[in-house]
């Protein structure tokens, strides 16, 4: 059983104690130059061979134009696909939020008296608790994916969205393996060596008992097509090939903004998604299936249809973007903050810079820890670069950062930012004010350059810490520029405008 | 009490009330073409980029280089319709459980469609390829492909295949790098994919 992101403090709180971590920081900082390294070499092969098209950037804007023409006609889309899923004999399920879902998935699991459910690697699973769900229940539900065997038998967290183990190395993943393997099926082999080959031949073993005697499989699906009612999952390792077509039943649970409008239209996504996920240009098995085929694979299939949050960024205008999401990962990869902190601090499946829009906007503004989220960001644009469906998250967290304070225009006691725009606005509404306010700055950059002990690349000198109420927190983790000894409107008034 | 149906489209609607559908699908940029004869070449070099064995046969080839394939001792299971015949293969009918399956070395089989670009095969399950289980539980997948199934990229792969179909797309053995990104081959799929390319 693995453990969950619930009470989770704030996003600083959660990165100081991060960033503790060498072990974790040298495992990040591999990983993602690895995967950036593989991707950039990719995109660049794209732009080779199609000099005439556009190349990258008209396969992005294709991507993006796909997953908005869905998102923007959603309603019939998903009455759409219901009604094609249906007609391939699965049975279509809507559920307004995790209860629901995790309802419906227990429920069919009982109906079979499952006593365990293999499952494919999926977010959205994880986003409802489903495996806790089903435990809860007596039933197990057993990770196929290894980095999730991984998480799993550590009772762990994911840390990313594409390699969720990234934070472990191979030692401590061997000892995963022999303590608590023979827990729960066929025990990791004596003599079991670090090695990355031997300790998946050591997976491949213990799982294929599961594969082979499981009754019914869960899985997520990276896309839903209306016009033909097909899923599809996009996988490496065959675990999700085992589960898709192995079991008698399958229950696949799909966030309504997995819809892509038609089959033709599934060319951009499939481009993009390896190359930006894993960096390779294709994935190793892609499955694709519309409801039941008699005689090959499972004949009993279901879909959830799960809003969860999903409508309440939908109704955002900004922030609708977001749910053009194909859990990529690349713009994690990229980013310098989740670099250092990793995927736990961020308190959710969805970390990152997706998961610092994703999170708000599928939760909505109120509680800390998701308020914390925007602001854990530099806004430097990196992901919004990398992202293949050009999602533009910048904009997005400086959208939420402005409806967090919005949340708390009220408060009785009111926040150290707010007071100090206050004074801002004070000093800046008069002209004599402003001149008073620049004489004591100026002191102060006087007092500093003489005195300070940080300065700027350049020489400039810097104040470290300064003390105060929101100072103090903003100058903790930045270092504030010496104020010029004298300003502007006084130099020109000395000189005339530089005339004498 | 309405439905959580009525409820989610409900939502859906109000979220959008101010945004106009665009009705027309959209097409994605194309590749430069490429000449056929290039398109085949650069299909066998990026399929055995993921580290698949490949070799190209004439038709009057084929059946030897399938026997060739099979390691000695090996036991064979093939679908019904396969192009070739495979001596001593079992036949699968349909009756074979997941635990025969796995107790089978070597599977051969046909394929739909390969693409050039993305070093991929697809299988669509039909006569000659199988139940999907057929090509994923056996260890070695022997994968016999022609010259004339062979496409430039993705969006040809597409407008050839039915969606009604299960399909399978291949891209090399399976592999995971989930071990401190160190990429393995091989993890539940077959840990071999031997591509035979034909004409």
């Amino acid at each position: 059983m693995s453990g969950t992101f619930v009470g989770m403090p704030a996003f600083p709180e959660a990165a100081r104690a991060a960033l503790g971590d060498t072990q974790l920081r040298h495992n990040l900082a591999h990983a993602t130059g690895v995967i950036r390294a593989k991707r950039s070499r990719l995109v660049t092969e794209v732009e080779e061979s199609m000099p005439e098209s556009g190349g990258w950037e008209a396969l992005r804007l294709a991507g993006a134009g796909v997953k908005d023409r869905a998102l923007r006609d959603l309603e019939t889309q998903l009455v759409l696909l219901e009604e094609r899923l249906t007609a391939a004999g699965a049975t279509v399920h809507w559920a307004r939020d995790a209860a629901e879902a995790n309802a419906i998935v227990v429920a069919v699991a009982q109906r079979h008296q499952a006593t365990e459910v293999v499952k494919v690697k999926s977010m959205v699973t994880q986003e409802i608790g489903l495996n806790e769900a089903l435990e809860a229940e007596g039933i197990d539900a057993w990770e196929t994916d290894l980095a999730e065997i991984i998480v799993q038998l550590g009772d762990d967290l994911p840390s990313h969205i594409l390699v969720p183990a990234i934070h472990r190395n191979r030692a401590e993943i061997r000892e995963i393996f022999l303590r608590e393997m023979g827990k729960v099926g066929k025990p990791a082999p004596e003599g079991l060596t670090d090695e990355p080959a031997v300790l998946a031949g050591a997976a491949r073993e213990h799982l294929r008992e599961k594969f082979l005697r499981a009754k019914v499989a869960v899985s997520g699906a990276n896309f839903a097509i209306a016009e033909t009612g097909t899923l599809v999952v996009v996988e490496s390792e065959g675990n999700g090939r085992m589960c898709l077509t192995l079991p008698e039943v399958l229950v696949s649970v799909v966030g309504i903004e997995k819809v892509v409008p038609t089959w033709a239209e599934l060319d951009p996504l499939l481009r993009l998604l390896p190359r930006s996920s894993t960096g390779e240009r294709m994935n190793p098995y892609t499955s694709t299936w519309s409801g039941v085929t008699p005689g090959d694979g499972p004949q009993e299939v279901h879909v959830v249809l799960l809003d969860n949050g999903r409508t309440r960024a939908l109704a955002d205008d900004v922030g609708r973007q977001a749910l053009r999401c194909i859990r990529c990962s690349a713009c994690l990869n990229v980013c310098p903050v989740y670099e250092r902190t990793g995927g736990h601090a961020y308190g959710s499946v969805y970390p990152g810079p997706i998961g610092a829009i994703l999170n708000p906007l599928l939760k909505g503004t109120g509680d800390p820890q998701t308020d914390s989220l925007p602001y854990a960001s530099s806004l430097c644009g990196a992901c919004f670069e990398a992202c293949p469906v050009r999602i533009d998250i910048p904009e997005v967290l400086v959208h939420l950062r402005s409806k967090v304070v919005d949340g708390h225009r009220d408060d009785t006691v009111p926040k150290a930012e707010a007071v100090a725009f206050k004074g801002a606005a004070y000093a800046l509404g008069d002209s004599r004010r402003l001149a008073w306010a620049e004489r004591a700055s100026g002191l102060a950059g006087r007092v500093m350059t003489r005195f300070g002990r940080t300065s700027l690349p350049g020489g400039r000198a810097a104040a470290g810490r300064v003390p105060g109420p929101g100072v103090g927190k903003w100058t903790s983790a930045r270092d504030l520029p010496a104020p010029p000894a004298e300003s502007f409107r006084a130099w020109w008034k000395r000189t005339d405008g530089g005339r004498r | 009490m309405s439905s959580a149906r009525e409820d989610i489209l409900g939502r859906v609607r109000a979220a959008l009330a101010d945004v106009e559908p665009d009705r027309e699908p959209v097409v994605a940029p194309r590749l430069a073409v490429r000449p056929a004869e290039e398109v085949v070449d650069l299909f066998a070099e990026r399929v055995e980029d993921y580290r698949a064995i490949v070799e190209r046969c004439t038709p009057e080839q084929l059946a030897g280089r399938v026997a060739a394939a099979v390691p000695p001792g090996a036991s064979v299971v093939v679908p019904a319709g396969l192009s070739v015949d495979v001596a001593g293969a079992a036949v699968d009918d349909g009756t074979l459980t997941s635990a025969d399956l796995d107790a089978l070395d070597v599977v051969v089989t046909d394929a739909r469609v390969g693409v050039a670009e993305t070093g991929t095969i697809v299988l669509d399950h039909t006569a000659g390829m199988g139940r999907r289980a057929l090509t994923l539980v056996p260890d070695r997948h022997v994968c016999i492909v022609r010259t004339e199934q062979v496409v430039a990229d993705v969006p040809d792969a597409l407008v050839l295949l039915d969606p009604a179909r299960p399909l399978t797309w291949i891209s090399g053995p399976s592999a995971t790098s989930d071990i401190e990104l160190d990429r393995v081959e091989g993890v539940h799929g077959p840990r071999t994919l031997h591509v035979i390319l034909v004409g």
